[in-house]
């Protein structure tokens, strides 16, 4: 259950920036690169929200793959988890994305539509 | 902490004062800054995940569907999760530049060795470097009080159910520990090679201890873990014989994550190879590596 430390940040963080008294969607960005898994996030999610004002809401996860850069020959590669090899054969690939952790948006109720 | 589920609310972390018993009177402490371990959660655990389809496009969140009674309006938060700590990390590696302090955090599975590490390292290298601990553990003193007995300034940090020491906690360790201008301060991090990885302590440098006991692949299992790390110390070496563990193997998984990563075999118990940690030590409280700020 390491997923907990992380979704009770992620909440916090949302807490934060969200004086509306009700949250009914919250949408993350989790790369596949960072270590985190969506499964378990979601699982700690609903003890953590409740009694907030995320309780009940809505998660939606996107989990982009990430990019790297072969350090050898320079290519480009999708990497879909830490173990990427290039296809010339070097293992030495820096990550260029797809360790995000990101909270991206929130549905808020309001009685007021934005402009 | 729930048994269910294993969750524990934040609140349950307690910083001890420098050198404090297991007396529970530390509670009562100045340093105390987490109010009382009060865990009285009852939520219910029916996790009916009523949204199992997880991914949606981008595109179908930007038209904002009224729900329930009001009407819901999307707000672009666009915030990194771990922002905050990663500021309260800055905020200690300022603090621990400032004082020539060098913290390292030291991060393991449970049982790979830290706290024996730790209690060698006090009583063979205190010549060279002052020594200071802060030891997170999720319950008990028991291991500060391992490491006071080999004469060691101690905090200790419990995490209740938290999983990993944050970079709150140890600001608040080191304004209770006080280290020594020009000595170091080891971090024993909770034992778990998942999300300490994550959490920026502020730390100098980072040192994952593996076990030979846990198999060749721990590379491979616990990417994050070692793709992050500025040392790896191969503990329990004296076992070697009873195993079929291959040092070689063990080093190209690591470098297949980190290449370049320097792997140093040691054992906390019949002190093989510790002469190389304590140099890597020395020679980093000499010339550091990276300056912070
Ligand atoms: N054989 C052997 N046992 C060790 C070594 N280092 C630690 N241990 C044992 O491993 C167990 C866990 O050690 P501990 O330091 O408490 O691990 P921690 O949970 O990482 O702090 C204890 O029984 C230690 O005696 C070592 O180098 N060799
Ligand atoms: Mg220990
Ligand atoms: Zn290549
Ligand atoms: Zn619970
Ligand atoms: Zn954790």
């Amino acid at each position: 259950m390491h997923e907990l430390g992380i979704t009770q940040s992620v909440v916090d963080a949302v807490l934060d920036a969200v004086t509306e008294p009700r949250v009914t969607r919250l949408e993350l960005e989790i790369g596949k690169l960072s270590g985190v898994v969506p499964d378990s996030v979601r699982f700690c999610f609903d003890l953590v929200v409740t009694g907030t004002a995320l309780e009940g809401a809505r998660l939606d996860i996107v989990t982009p793959t990430g990019s790297g850069r072969c350090r050898d020959c320079d290519q480009r590669l999708v990497l879909e988890d830490q173990l990427a090899v290039c296809d010339c054969g070097s293992p030495d690939v820096e990550v260029l994305s797809g360790r995000e952790l990101r909270i991206r948006a929130v549905d808020v109720e309001s009685g007021t539509v934005a402009s | 902490m729930c048994a269910t589920c294993g969750c524990g609310d934040e609140r349950g972390v307690r910083v001890g004062a420098r050198d404090a018993a297991d007396t529970r009177e530390e509670s009562g402490s100045p340093d105390h800054r987490y109010g009382g371990h009060s865990h009285d959660h009852d939520h219910p655990h029916d996790h009916d995940h009523s949204h199992e389809d997880g991914v949606h496009a981008p595109d179908d969140s930007e038209t904002a569907v009224p729900e329930q009674d009001g009407v819901t309006r999307r707000v672009e938060l666009e915030r990194e999760v771990l922002a905050k700590n990663d500021t309260l990390a800055e905020r200690n590696r300022q603090w621990l530049t400032e004082r020539g302090v060098l913290a390292l955090n030291l991060m393991s599975s449970p049982g790979a060795g830290k706290t024996t590490l730790l209690e060698r390292t006090l009583a063979g290298s205190a010549s060279s470097v002052p020594l200071a601990v802060i030891e997170g553990d999720q319950e008990t003193l028991r291991d500060s009080e391992r490491l006071r007995r080999a004469g060691a300034d101690v905090v200790q940090i419990n995490t209740g159910a938290g999983c990993h020491l944050d970079a709150e906690m140890v600001g608040s360790a080191l304004r209770s520990l006080r280290p020594a201008p020009g000595s170091v301060v080891l971090v024993e991090n909770v034992g778990n090679l998942v999300c300490p990885a994550l959490f920026d302590l502020g730390e100098y440098a980072k040192v994952v201890i593996a076990a030979v006991t846990e198999g060749e692949d721990k590379p491979l299992k616990y990417p994050n873990m070692f793709a992050h790390t500025d040392l790896v110390l191969l503990n329990k070496t004296d076992l070697l014989p009873h195993l079929s563990f291959e040092v070689d193997r063990f080093a190209e998984y690591a470098r297949r994550i980190n290449p370049g990563v320097e792997i140093l075999p040691v054992s906390a118990t019949t002190g093989e190879g510790l002469s190389a940690w304590y140099d890597w030590l020395a020679g980093h409280v000499s010339s550091p590596l990276h300056q912070g700020v």
